[in-house]
């Protein structure tokens, strides 16, 4: 096996043949999204410059465009969550979809009731799109080949979170602008955390100077390219590994705290949470050594005074609660590139450069 | 009297350091006579020509799932001996994680009787280490061999416990009998689902390390040499795993080992690349405990079968029907439907110039023979080789047919492979047990 992986292994995984009228969505080449790891940077590009179209939508007083009027989508969460699953409702509705939530239990998957067959049912009564968030690693993977519905990965176990990733360099961009050599510091547990990977993939397209930290027992093997043999060198993306939280936000323009599940020090991983707090959590100390202007991010639910200190985390570098309202912008394009649209209702096409701020 | 002469195949016996061009004649379901020209010499006879084929003892797989009793829907013995004579066996032995578990003489004569009926090879059954396969109390050793196991295991489970484990190893050895381990600490292992490593990193997917499988091969060879017990090695899979087997046997513990056809040449990759890197899969036909190494894992793997510190080639055919495996990756059951597989596989090795054919087809035969004494046992005599006298148990193979994996043309219930689709080189083309053809494709010739 000799053959190098490249970045974009799943780029041809199916090609989307309904874009070619439009200008706009032109560097889009997707049906599902399972992660980032087969988005090109003009792809991103095109998200993210939709994106803030839609975030001018989300902004108005009455935030209602008729693009997906008859598209269905069909959220599938199989794990709980309140922010994405709300996110992806939101954003579907804005855009006149219907929109319809299942929260299917992991003991339902257990039992036996077939991922394949739900998603099968799905399709069968017209879903377009259906978002899945479960506890498995590659269950989206699953699902998008037994269905011609789109199949969109709102987190699948430790593996990937794209649409969290989007909606993270969206954000990035919006406040920094060029993301390219820009040092992006994630803090915490990145062995278990699938925001970490798609932002990893994320990031390395646009060209971000990417640095992980964490404890030791909660950094993933083979993270570091020296661990991975020559042909695999860009299988997983450029980064910097570090265990110590001062060295890592030294000089960072964005510092990205992740939750701390408090299963970890059940299992074994950390001595207690307190000590965790002590080395790893994001505190106004820590932050003095980032770039002055830097930014603080955390893609939630938080553990205040865990991962990231009450203070910081409302502080005036907090860009926290924008994420929220850009994940939904975020999914609104994502869904719109989906239902293969072209140009928004009542909107003229915006030129490329003046939707990238 | 009924008679079977091969004519001009390339006979392989490397029993008897044998490897030439000669005829071979089986007469009531043994050897009778093997040497040049020696098929003319007999009149009336059944004739195949092998010219152009290698000639060699029927293949012994010390590691099988056969599912039967209580997983039928996987597997049946039936089924899964007809994979084996398709797959070049004629005998195989049996795990005990049947559904109940072979602990007691009344299961272990349950299969034999079965096999008796409907078994296409020799079946000779494994009986449980622990009752109920649960690792709490050994399970009657002498009741088993007293019902003809040829060895003891917890296959798919490690004997966790220590001082069980010790026992069960000083315990055996007043039956004479193999404690094949499958070594992997199940507290390392946790809910680990591939190979822990990049590959796993990538995926998101939870990792078994290779330490895992090396502190219980280290922890079981110092209490085999403690005991001076027979311990057996299932499915080594790392090159630590075979730096510690290798120095046990120069101590000169009683140490054995076997090596999966899939471990010697698949590595982790294939759960995520199925070998082609076009797209990002989870195949769960790739996920198999222990699981898919590194490719210096493979090095090493390769080197010690080669140097005999592996003593064989076992498959552990496990067969899982689809809805075992077309379901996500945490849920999926491990394993790899083999036997049908193994030897074009395992050529792989010889195409590449890694291992004789010569030391293969030991490995396949008389190799793991003699790791588990099995030629000593009553009517077993001359098990894995072509002596006059010995069964006639024998495999007609071509080392350069190329086919297509077809699950689909499975003999086996299981399809879970990773290799559907892909193209083998080696091919079996006859399989010929007790004297009678069990299996024969269009390529076996009859004169």
């Amino acid at each position: 096996m000799t053959t190098e992986i490249t970045s974009r292994v799943a780029g041809s995984r199916r090609h989307n043949a309904r874009t070619s009228e439009s200008p706009r969505t032109d560097a889009w080449n997707h049906t599902d999204i399972l992660d980032l790891d087969d988005f090109t940077r003009e792809e991103i590009d095109t998200v993210l410059e939709l994106a803030d179209r839609m975030r001018e939508i989300l902004d108005r007083r009455i935030a209602r465009v008729p693009a997906l009027r008859g598209f269905t989508v069909v959220n599938l969460f199989y794990e709980p969550s309140t922010r994405t699953r709300a996110s992806f409702e939101l954003a579907g509705k804005v855009l006149g979809a219907d929109v319809l939530s299942l929260s299917a239990s992991t003991s339902s998957v257990q039992k036996g009731e077939s991922l394949i067959d739900t998603v099968r049912t799905m399709r069968a009564m017209r879903a377009d799109a259906i978002v899945i968030r479960h506890a498995m690693a590659g269950a989206p993977y699953l699902a998008a080949k037994h269905t011609d519905a789109s199949i969109i990965n709102a987190g699948d176990g430790a593996h990937a979170h794209p649409t969290q990733a989007l909606l993270d360099l969206y954000t990035m961009r919006r406040h920094v602008g060029e993301l390219a050599g820009k040092r992006v510091v994630m803090v915490g547990d990145i062995a278990h955390s699938r925001v970490a990977r798609s932002d990893l993939w994320g990031l390395a397209a646009v060209g971000a100077e990417v640095v992980v930290c964490g404890p030791p027992t909660l950094l993933p093997r083979g993270l570091r390219a020296g661990d991975r043999p020559a042909h695999a060198e860009s299988a997983l993306p450029p980064v910097t590994i570090e265990t110590d939280a001062d060295r890592a936000i030294a000089g960072a323009d964005v510092v990205m705290a992740l939750r701390l599940q408090s299963e970890r020090q059940e299992g074994g991983l950390l001595p207690s949470l307190h000590e965790y707090a002590q080395h790893y959590q994001v505190t106004a100390e820590r932050l003095a050594r980032a770039q002055p202007n830097h930014l603080l991010m955390h893609p939630g639910p938080k553990n205040e005074g865990i991962e990231i200190s009450g203070a910081v985390a409302k502080g005036s570098h907090s860009i926290i609660e924008e994420q929220v309202t850009n994940g939904v912008a975020v999914r609104m394009a994502l869904l719109y590139l989906l239902s293969g649209g072209k140009e928004l209702p009542g909107e003229a096409a915006p030129a490329r450069e003046e939707a990238r701020r | 009297m009924t008679t079977l002469a091969i004519h001009n195949g390339r006979v392989i016996d490397p029993a008897l350091g044998r490897d030439g061009i000669a005829d071979l004649v089986i007469v009531d379901g043994r050897i009778s006579r093997v040497g040049p020209n020696e098929g003319d010499m007999v009149v009336e006879a059944e004739r195949i020509d092998a010219s152009g084929l290698v000639v060699a003892p029927g293949f012994v797989d010390l590691h099988v799932h056969l599912r039967e009793p209580g997983f039928e829907y996987k597997e049946t013995i039936a089924s899964g001996t007809a994979a084996a004579a398709r797959g070049g066996y004629t005998t195989v032995c049996a795990m005990p994680n049947t559904r109940p578990p072979l602990d007691s003489r009344a299961a272990v004569e349950s299969v034999l009787r079965e096999a008796e009926a409907s078994a296409r090879v020799r079946v000779l059954p494994i009986g449980c280490i622990t009752s109920g396969r649960a690792g709490k109390e050994l399970a009657p050793a002498g009741e088993l061999a007293g019902a003809g196991v040829v060895a003891l295991s917890d296959d798919g489970d490690a004997v966790a416990d220590p001082s069980l484990m010790r026992h069960a190893l000083e315990y055996s050895t007043r039956f004479g009998l193999p404690v094949a381990q499958h070594c992997e600490d199940p507290r390392l292992v946790r809910d680990g689902q591939m190979h822990e490593g990049w590959v796993a990193t990538r995926l998101g997917l939870r990792g078994r390390p290779a330490s895992a499988e090396e502190t219980f091969v280290a922890r079981d060879i110092a209490l085999a040499e403690l005991t001076g017990a027979h311990l057996h090695i299932c499915h080594v899979s790392t090159a630590g795993s075979v730096a510690l087997i290798r120095a046990a046997r120069e101590r000169g513990a009683h140490v054995t080992a076997e090596v999966t056809p899939h471990h010697l040449t698949l590595s982790h990759e294939e759960v995520a690349f199925g070998g082609s890197y076009a797209e990002l899969t989870y195949d769960t036909n790739a996920k198999v405990n222990p699981p898919l190494r590194e490719e210096s894992d493979l090095e090493a793997l390769i080197a010690a079968l080669r140097d005999g510190v592996i003593d064989a080639v076992a498959t552990d055919h496990a067969p899982h029907a689809t809805i075992d495996k077309e379901i996500e990756f945490d849920l999926a059951a491990p394993g790899i439907s083999g036997l049908e597989t193994a030897f074009g596989l395992a050529m792989r090795l010889v195409h590449e110039g890694r291992l004789s054919l010569p030391t293969l087809v030991e490995r396949l035969t008389v190799g793991p023979v003699r790791a588990w004494g099995l030629d000593r046992r009553h009517g077993l005599e001359g098990l894995g080789t072509l002596a006059p006298g010995a069964l006639g148990d024998l495999v007609l193979l071509d080392p350069e047919a190329d086919w297509t994996v077809d699950p689909e043309r499975f003999a086996s219930r299981g399809r879970n492979t990773p290799l559907a689709g892909r193209t083998l080189r080696g091919g079996v083309v006859a399989t010929v047990f007790g004297g009678r053809l069990v299996h024969q494709t269009e390529r076996a010739v009859a004169l």
